[in-house]
C-alpha cells in the first residue's frame, strides 16, 4: 500500500458530498486524482478522509451560460479538449488543454481539480486569470462564486474553504486575441515559464507562487522568478519576454 | 469491476491502487509498475477504453468499469495482436519493461486514430517513458502497427 490509512467515500450527490465535507475532518476531495495521487503515493498528503466526487453524475456537464462556458467538476480535460462548445466558445480553452501533461492523464484528470489544486505552473489556472473567469463553491453554508484574482493565493493553496466542493468553474469566452505559449525541458512537463493572451489581458505562469497578471508593455517589472537546477532565474526572465513577445504578435 | 472480460471481486482496502490490485490481487502481472506518480506510463491500461495510469487510480474507483490490460492483447499460444507483432518486429523493445504501457497506448491510438501521421505518433507515446531504445524503433513499430491493423484481414 502506498498511501496511508484514509477513510472513503464515494457519494452519489452533490448535497451527500458537501455534507460530507461539512462533517468531516481532514478530508480532500478526489476528482481526477492525477495530481492528489501523486501526493497521496509519496504521502506528502496524509488526509484522514477521501470525498470521491467520480460518481456526481450532474457535475459532468459542459454548458453555455453567462456569454461563457460552464465545466462541471468531474468534466475531463479529454473531453473537453474535443467538446465541440469549447472551441466554438472560448477557443483559449482547447489550446491551452492541449498543453496539460499527455493525452493519457487528460482521460482522468479534470478541469475543476485542475483549478482547484493551484498548481502556479499550471496552464488552466492561467487561463481562468486570463480570460477572468470564475468557480463556483459549494458548502452545507451555501453556494458562492470565487473570481479567478482572489482564487489562487499561493503554491496549491486556493481560497477555497476545507469544507467547500468546487462544483464549476466559468470560462469567458474572452474578446480580442487569444494565445498561449509555454517552455518545458521535456513535452508535457509542468512549464519553466508560460504566458497566456486573453486579448489585452496578459497572465505569466510558472515563474511566481501563483499565476500572474502581467502589464504587456512591461511584463517582467517586479518578478523575481525562483532558480531550481533546471533554470536559473534569469532564464526564466528570458523566456518570459520571448514568449510575450509571440503571444502578442499572433 | 470487470478486467478483461471477466467480472471480478472487488472487495479491496479503499487505499489500494489499481495498479497493485492488478498485479498482487488478480495475479495479471503483465502490467509493470515503475514510478508509481504517473510519469513513466508503464502501469498503462485502458479504462471503458481508455487509456489511464493504473497507479493514479485507486482499485475501488474501477468498480462497474471495465479494465482492459495487456493480457488482453492476445490469449496464451494464439498469435500476437497486430500491435505486439508490429512492436516485435520493428525492435520496439528491449528490456520490455515499458512494454505493456505502449503496446496499451498504441492500441488505443491506432483504434481512435487508423491512419496517424508522424506528429500525432509523437503526441501518442510522449507519456511514456523508454530508457533503452530512444524511441526511434518504438515510432517505426507504431507505424507499422498501423499498417497491420489496416491489411484486412486473411
Amino acid at each position: 500500500m502506498k498511501p496511508a490509512p484514509f477513510a472513503y467515500h464515494a457519494p452519489t450527490t452533490v448535497a451527500e458530498a458537501v455534507s460530507l465535507l461539512g462533517s468531516l475532518e481532514d478530508a480532500k476531495v478526489l476528482a481526477g486524482g492525477q495530481s492528489l495521487i501523486p501526493l497521496l503515493n509519496f504521502r506528502l498528503a496524509r488526509p484522514a478522509h477521501l470525498v470521491d466526487i467520480n460518481q456526481l453524475q450532474e457535475l459532468g456537464q459542459v454548458y453555455e451560460r453567462d456569454g461563457g462556458l460552464a465545466i462541471g467538476a468531474i468534466v475531463r480535460q479529454a473531453d473537453l479538449e474535443s467538446h465541440p462548445l469549447a472551441a466554438d466558445r472560448c477557443p483559449l480553452l482547447p489550446l491551452a488543454l492541449r498543453l496539460v501533461a499527455h493525452p493519457v492523464i487528460r482521460n482522468r484528470g479534470t478541469v475543476c481539480g485542475s483549478l482547484a489544486h493551484a498548481d502556479p505552473a499550471a496552464e488552466l489556472c492561467a487561463t481562468l486569470l486570463a480570460l477572468d473567469g470564475r468557480v463556483v463553491a459549494r458548502s452545507t453554508r451555501g453556494v458562492r462564486e470565487i473570481a479567478a484574482a482572489d482564487l489562487f493565493r499561493g503554491p496549491m493553496d486556493s481560497a477555497l474553504e476545507p469544507d467547500e466542493l468546487l462544483t464549476e468553474a466559468w470560462f469567458p469566452r474572452g474578446g480580442g486575441k487569444v494565445a498561449i505559449a509555454e517552455e518545458t525541458r521535456r513535452h508535457g512537463d509542468f512549464a519553466m515559464a508560460g504566458v497566456v493572451r486573453a486579448g489585452d489581458r496578459l497572465v505569466l505562469f510558472g515563474v511566481a507562487p501563483r499565476p500572474l497578471l502581467a502589464d504587456p508593455a512591461d511584463p517582467t517589472r517586479g518578478l523575481e522568478p525562483s532558480a531550481d537546477p533546471e533554470c536559473s532565474p534569469e532564464f526564466r526572465l528570458h523566456l518570459v519576454e520571448v514568449m510575450v513577445e509571440r503571444v502578442m504578435s499572433a | 469491476m470487470r478486467v478483461n472480460g471477466r467480472e471480478l471481486p472487488d472487495a479491496v482496502d479503499a487505499r489500494l491502487l489499481l495498479s497493485d490490485h492488478l498485479r498482487h490481487g488478480l495475479g495479471l502481472t503483465g502490467t509493470h509498475v515503475g514510478c508509481e506518480h504517473g510519469v513513466c506510463g508503464c502501469c498503462t491500461v485502458l479504462l471503458d477504453g481508455r487509456p489511464v495510469r493504473s497507479c493514479l487510480m485507486l482499485a475501488v474507483q474501477a468498480r462497474g468499469h471495465e479494465v482492459t490490460t495487456v493480457e488482453a492483447l492476445a490469449e496464451d499460444g494464439s498469435p500476437l495482436h497486430p500491435v505486439q507483432q508490429a512492436f516485435h518486429e520493428c525492435h520496439g523493445l528491449q528490456c520490455g519493461f515499458c512494454t505493456p504501457g505502449f503496446l496499451m497506448v498504441t492500441t488505443a491510438f491506432l483504434r481512435d486514430h487508423p491512419d496517424p501521421s508522424d506528429a500525432e505518433i509523437e503526441e501518442a507515446i510522449s507519456g511514456n517513458l523508454c530508457r533503452c531504445t530512444g524511441y526511434a524503433g518504438i515510432r517505426r513499430s507504431v507505424r507499422r502497427a498501423a499498417e497491420l491493423r489496416r491489411r484486412p484481414k486473411q
